[in-house]
């Protein structure tokens, strides 16, 4: 390749990147289908709002339709399955911390919400 | 799997896999991410601290709703619409999930024809992949407009808690800059492979680094990573 020798100098070669653009080449057939079950399932929690689902089954519902999709964009259109581990992990495991933050957070409230009530009934 | 090294020459010796691979690539004393390019890992870094920063916004919201002593306003009746003389709950929230997932899907298409080097149907689906984000923000410009005019501020509503006019803004205008910058970055995308940058590995006038296709799924990242956190502020937000 004529681009090989002229890249050397940046550690960048091209024929590494054609190599690797073609280890991301996949059938059109798999996306048709995640679009399709995209589609579905975002039909799915709008029905859940439509038919007016509450509480727990509500909760638990929008939950499961949010991390199948999220799975299905994060593993198939950006290309996650076919990545290195090495990759994966780095950016998958990060974002967990997020939930340690979620409870401190959801503790937090609790107590701010449970100290405003007792202010307005005991007029402060 | 494709290895750059400092001389240029590709690696012969296989990959290990599993957790051990793990290990192997992060102390290889070189790149850590043997699959993916420096453009594309670079993504993949910024696209997390993107998430980082969409978290803080929505736990911010879940903090203030759940510690403030006010009912918060419906969503399914402060979003629906007058449509042939019937309130439908949330339908403009809908369409502009489908429309959103479209162009994820366009995006993904643009992205697999431009690995086939086919320029016409990359540079189509990368335009249909901007028309339907632009009407995603056409769309949320009318959402903001009505919600406005109803007496919607940051600092209060007729409907109860305060909080939410100050979370909707802030979480939705955040997300709609991304849109917007995505639908500039997917027009310069389409033109780039329009005009064949990527065939003759121009070089690009920021990093001026060589063109390539790969260029087209990096953009495709940032893309499907909109739609992935409208995935969360359609959940957590409107359905909530």
């Amino acid at each position: 390749m004529a681009t090989h020798t002229e890249q050397t100098g940046h550690g960048y070669s091209q024929t590494a990147i054609a190599a690797h653009a073609e280890s991301q080449q996949h059938p059109i057939r798999i996306y048709l289908i995640v679009w399709f079950w995209l589609f579905v399932l975002s039909a799915c929690s709008y029905l859940i709002d439509y038919i007016g689902l509450q509480g727990m089954l509500r909760w638990s519902l929008i939950i499961t339709f949010m991390l199948l999709k999220a799975g299905l964009i994060v593993a198939v259109f950006m290309h996650m399955v076919w990545e290195r581990l090495a990759l994966v992990y780095a950016i998958l495991l990060p974002p967990l911390a997020v939930l340690v933050f979620v409870i401190i957070m959801a503790i937090e409230s609790d107590y701010t919400a449970l100290t405003r009530m007792m202010s307005f009934v005991n007029g402060g | 799997m494709a290895e750059t090294t400092l001389n240029g020459f590709e690696a012969k010796e296989a990959h290990q896999n599993g957790l051990r691979g793990v290990a192997a690539d992060w102390s290889s004393d070189q790149r850590a991410f043997k699959s993916a390019s420096w453009g594309k890992a670079m993504m993949w870094i910024f696209l997390l601290s993107d998430t980082f920063v969409f978290s803080c916004f929505l736990l911010a919201y879940m903090t203030v709703r759940m510690s403030t002593v006010e009912p918060w306003p419906n969503a399914s009746e402060v979003f629906a619409l007058h449509i042939a003389g019937a309130d439908i709950p949330l339908i403009l929230i809908a369409i502009m999930t489908f429309v959103l997932i479209s162009s994820s899907g366009t995006m993904a298409m643009a992205v697999n024809f431009a690995y086939r080097r086919n320029r016409s149907a990359t540079v189509a689906l990368l335009l249909a992949t901007a028309l339907l984000g632009a009407a995603f923000v056409g769309m949320q410009a009318f959402e903001w407009t009505k919600l406005i005019t109803e007496g919607v501020r940051p600092w209060g509503n007729p409907w109860g808690a305060p909080q939410f006019g100050a979370t909707f803004f802030m979480i939705t205008g955040f997300h709609g800059t991304h849109v917007t910058f995505g639908v500039i970055f997917l027009l310069i995308v389409a033109f780039k492979v329009w005009r064949g940058e990527y065939d003759r590995g121009e070089r690009g006038f920021f990093t001026t680094r060589r063109g390539d296709y790969e260029h087209v799924e990096i953009m495709g990242l940032y893309w499907h990573f909109v739609d992935l956190v409208w995935v969360f502020i359609f959940a957590f937000f409107y359905l909530w």
